[in-house]
């Protein structure tokens, strides 16, 4: 094996790799080339986020619109603050409101979002005043016994 | 100076065998030395020694005014340089041809354009009488070959001292006459200084200048090689004219043969 | 009994002694020269003796074991009825454990028992002493070619097993057992993170890489020079590399999942 075919090949070989990568990192794992700046972020404030995750979906009407960045516990009243950062292109009311939502039965939570009727939108940094927080089944299922019973 | 190599209480055990123990031999500059002894007495050993490849437990190896054991690594390989070792198997690359084997320590050593490389690495192969050897693998090559291709890489730098490990084991006697002319000549016409490991007397009384006979860890003799044959000293007696039995004993020390039988 | 024990201490010794001997060896090995255009062509030739002569065996294991986690998965989903998550299960086992551990143990059986076996007859024929005699350093030309060249051809090997594994997992999934080719892959672009599933999937396998290559030269370097000494370490190669990746493995995951 002489050396130049020797490089050629390995030359080959490394480029394989990089497609691979490029391959592994678009097609499989779903990275898109947004940058940092076309998005903005608001908060959100709820009582209970049951297994919210950070990274999860944002989603309105079904189209994701952005993930979820941070959660934090907000040690004077005791509520869960979740920032958000959603995309540039999607201008939210004030009047925004959003709730907890579990993907099927069993699957992973998110955020949906459900538009108001305010003329003036969000900005980076802004409140959403109106939440709902995820629904626990456990706590489901003791208020269905609990009612069950007291109609009895 | 007229000694290129000394070697003064020399030291060396591997594991809790004693190879050498205050051995002391002088190598003369510009001529061929011969060290003789019976096998296993380590005479390789002592070309690694001198090569740096083993470190002595005590004692000094000078060579050219340089004591090998202390030695920092960078000095000990630049060293290596001016010196080479011709091994009982060769010890050829076998991944490259006999040219790229030649042209190795050139390559290495050496800032020279390839077509000096090349012309240089066939004068070598044309000493050995193997130029037109030069693109073949070493695996296509008899021991003989093999050993005379291994040869010219170790002059391919023009060394100062060149040090042959048992040359002359497993050779034809063609080949064998081949490699004894090679050697006188080329020591002559390059002026550098031989070694020559052997347990073949009159191969290499043939062409030594200086004899060193090696026996147990000890120098026992040293002089020219007519000085020894003449010598009555009686192990250098026994081993310079073959004899069977003697001061050196036939047989690996054991217990006697009788108490061994019986134990069953 | 006494007699037990000085052999179980005789051998504890015999092993601290080596590892201390393989930690120098990786020191000493680690420096490939100065000479970078001759430094760079010796790299790119080991990369060729172990990874495009690895290739074929990578990708066809990579398939195979795809396909196997397809039909696997899908019989363990689809009696909860979420076939559809059965490509972001085939990709996250791929990429974060099958892919590095599998290429790794795949490596040492077809690329690091060659390096010993190929060391150790070196040493047999006396042509590293042969070399180190003329004033080359073979830690420097034999071992650290090798050291790098393994070093840098896994992660490329562990991404190729895994792209390949996926891709056999989507063929058994949408053509062979119907799942909708668009929850396939949505699924799996939706769940599988960059950074946290690729990456460091490869910073495993480039950690994998280092240690196989690196027991395979030690233990061709350290061999009896006998044709038995060599058959022993490649063995050794083969047993001690597996049981390294498979103990890193565990460590490296542990620390990644805690956040790393």
């Amino acid at each position: 094996m002489n050396s130049k075919k020797l490089e050629l090949a390995v030359g080959a070989f490394m480029v394989a790799g990089a497609i691979t990568l490029i391959l592994l990192a678009f097609k499989v794992s779903g990275l898109s080339y947004q940058a940092e700046n076309s998005t903005y972020n608001i908060t959100a404030r709820f009582e209970n986020i049951a297994g919210l995750g950070e990274r999860a979906k944002v989603s309105m009407s079904g189209v994701t619109i952005g993930r979820v960045t941070n959660i934090r516990l907000d040690t004077k009243d005791y509520v869960a603050v979740v920032t958000m950062a959603i995309d540039k292109s999607v201008p939210l009311s004030t009047d925004t409101s959003a709730s907890i939502l579990t993907a099927g039965l069993l699957g992973e939570k998110y955020i949906g979002l459900t538009v108001g009727a305010e003329e003036e939108t969000l900005k980076d940094g802004d409140k959403i005043e109106d939440t709902q927080s995820a629904i626990v089944l456990e706590e489901l299922i003791g208020k269905f016994l609990f009612s069950k019973s007291a109609a009895q | 100076m007229t000694d290129f190599i000394q070697i003064t209480d020399l030291v060396f055990s591997r594991g809790e065998r004693r190879i050498y123990d205050g051995a002391s031999l002088r190598i003369p500059r510009g001529k061929v030395t011969a060290i003789l002894g019976p096998s296993g007495t380590g005479k390789t050993t002592l070309l690694r020694l001198i090569g740096g490849q083993l470190k002595p437990d005590s004692g000094s190896i000078v060579v050219d005014g340089l004591n090998v054991p202390a030695l920092k690594h960078a000095e000990l390989f630049a060293l290596r340089k001016r010196m080479s070792l011709l091994f009982q198997t060769g010890a050829l690359f076998t991944d490259i041809s006999v040219f790229d084997n030649v042209a190795f320590p050139l390559r290495e050593h050496t800032q020279l354009p390839e077509s000096m490389v090349r012309d240089l690495v066939l004068l070598k192969l044309e000493a050995v009488g193997l130029r037109g050897a030069a693109q073949l693998m070493p695996a296509q090559l008899s021991g003989g070959m093999a050993r005379r291709a291994a040869l010219a890489r170790s002059i391919a730098l023009d060394p100062d001292l060149i040090m042959y490990d048992e040359p002359f084991t497993g050779q034809d006697p063609i080949s064998m006459g081949i490699i004894v002319k090679l050697i006188r000549d080329l020591n002559d016409a390059l002026g550098m200084t031989s070694i020559l490991v052997s347990h073949d007397v009159a191969e290499a009384t043939s062409i030594a200048d200086h004899v060193c006979i090696v026996s147990g860890g000890k120098i026992v003799a040293q002089g020219t090689p007519a000085e020894l044959m003449a010598s009555d000293d009686p192990r250098v007696h026994q081993f310079m004219h073959g004899e069977p039995d003697g001061p050196v004993a036939f047989h690996y020390p054991a217990a006697p043969l009788f108490g061994e039988l019986l134990d069953v | 009994m006494f007699e037990q024990i000085q052999s179980l201490g005789r051998t504890g010794l015999a092993s601290a002694a080596s590892i201390g001997r393989a930690g120098v060896f990786l020191i000493r090995g680690i420096n490939p020269g100065r000479n970078s255009k001759a430094v760079a062509a010796r790299i790119v030739r080991q990369m060729y003796n172990l990874g495009v002569l690895s290739l074929v065996i990578i990708l066809v294991a990579g398939l195979f074991v795809g396909m196997v986690l397809g039909l696997q998965g899908y019989n363990i989903l689809v009696s909860f009825g979420s076939e559809e998550a059965l490509g972001q299960m085939v990709a996250l086992s791929l990429l974060r454990e099958f892919g590095p551990v599998v290429t790794a143990l795949l490596f040492a059986g077809r690329a690091g028992s060659a390096l010993t076996a190929e060391i150790g007859l070196m040493k047999a024929t006396e042509q590293l002493s042969a070399m180190e005699m003329m004033g080359v350093d073979p830690m420097q030309r034999i071992i650290a070619p090798r050291l790098w060249a393994g070093f840098l051809v896994m992660p490329v090997l562990a991404a190729m097993f895994s792209l390949v594994g996926i891709w056999g997992g989507a063929l058994v999934a949408i053509d062979m057992l119907g799942v909708y080719d668009g929850s396939y892959w949505g699924n799996m672009q939706a769940s599988v993170v960059f950074y946290d599933d690729v990456v460091k999937g490869l910073i495993k396998s480039v950690i994998f890489g280092l240690a196989v290559t690196w027991v395979a030269v030690f233990q061709g370097h350290d061999c009896t020079p006998t044709s038995e000494g060599i058959g022993r370490a490649t063995t050794n190669t083969v047993v001690l590399s597996s049981l390294l990746v498979l103990g890193l493995d565990f460590i490296l995951t542990a620390v990644m999942l805690g956040g790393f």
